[in-house]
C-alpha cells in the first residue's frame, strides 16, 4: 500500500494506525509529534484508532518551541 | 552551511522586531545542494506563548506552512526564533525542545543595537554552531 509521508512516497504493509506508522518511520518521541492525515489534524487521543489508508497523505511535525524556562 | 538573501533575512528581522517585547518565531524552507542549505522561503508564525522568554508554534500554523512548502517543491530546513534580550545562543530549553536533528535552528538576538543571527544544529542534546551567510542572489 502506497502513502505519502512528509512529502515522500512510502510503502506500508497494509492499513495501520497513526501510532504504528510513527513507529515504522522511527519517530523517537511521538508524544511531541502532531499528525495531519489528508489535511485533517489528528488528536493525539486518536492516534491508536485512526487508520492510514491507501493513498493517504500524512504529515507529521515535531512540536517546535523553546525558551529560558521549562514548559 | 546555511545561506539566505538579505530580503529573507529582512523578513525574519522585521518579524522579530514586530514581536517585541515577546519572542517571535517561524519556519524556513529551501533547497539542499550538497552541504549547503539555501533558504528560499520564510514563514512568520505566531508565538502562541506570547512570552518574552518562551515560544511555541501552533501545529495548524506549521501544517499550513508545510503545505505551501510542498506546493513550492521546497524542503523544510528549520525554524527561527528571536531572543529579545539575550545572546544568539540556544538555551537549555531550546536544546531540550529541538526534537528534529535534521533541522537548522536559527536565533536572532535583539539584545544589542545590531542584531545577531546565528544558526545551530542540535543533535543528541548538543548544539553546534552552523555557518550562516547572507548573500545576494
Amino acid at each position: 500500500m502506497i502513502i505519502t509521508a512528509n512529502g515522500k512516497q512510502a510503502e506500508i504493509s497494509g492499513q495501520i494506525s497513526v501510532s504504528r506508522l510513527l513507529e515504522e518511520v522511527k519517530v523517537e518521541m511521538p508524544e511531541y509529534v502532531s499528525v495531519q492525515v489528508n489535511d485533517e489534524i489528528i488528536s493525539r487521543a486518536d492516534f491508536d484508532t485512526t487508520l492510514i489508508k491507501e493513498g493517504s497523505v500524512v504529515e507529521f511535525l515535531y512540536y517546535m518551541g523553546g525558551g529560558v524556562y521549562p514548559c | 552551511m546555511l545561506s539566505l538573501s538579505p530580503e529573507l533575512y529582512g523578513i525574519m528581522l522585521d518579524h522579530a522586531r514586530a514581536g517585541l517585547p515577546n519572542e517571535a518565531c517561524g519556519l524556513f524552507a529551501g533547497e539542499i545542494l550538497g552541504d549547503e542549505k539555501i533558504i528560499k522561503a520564510v514563514y512568520c508564525l505566531k508565538n502562541t506563548d506570547q512570552s518574552m522568554e518562551h515560544f511555541s508554534m501552533a501545529p495548524e500554523d506549521q501544517f499550513r506552512a508545510v503545505a505551501d512548502i510542498r506546493k513550492k517543491g521546497l524542503a523544510l530546513l528549520g525554524n527561527f526564533h528571536s531572543h529579545p534580550s539575550t545572546p544568539a545562543r540556544p538555551s537549555e530549553e531550546d536544546i531540550r525542545l529541538a526534537f528534529d536533528p535534521a533541522l537548522s535552528y536559527l536565533i536572532i538576538s535583539l539584545k544589542d543595537a545590531e542584531p545577531v543571527l546565528k544558526s545551530f544544529l542540535i543533535r543528541g542534546k548538543l548544539a553546534a554552531e552552523e555557518p550562516v551567510s547572507i548573500v545576494r542572489g
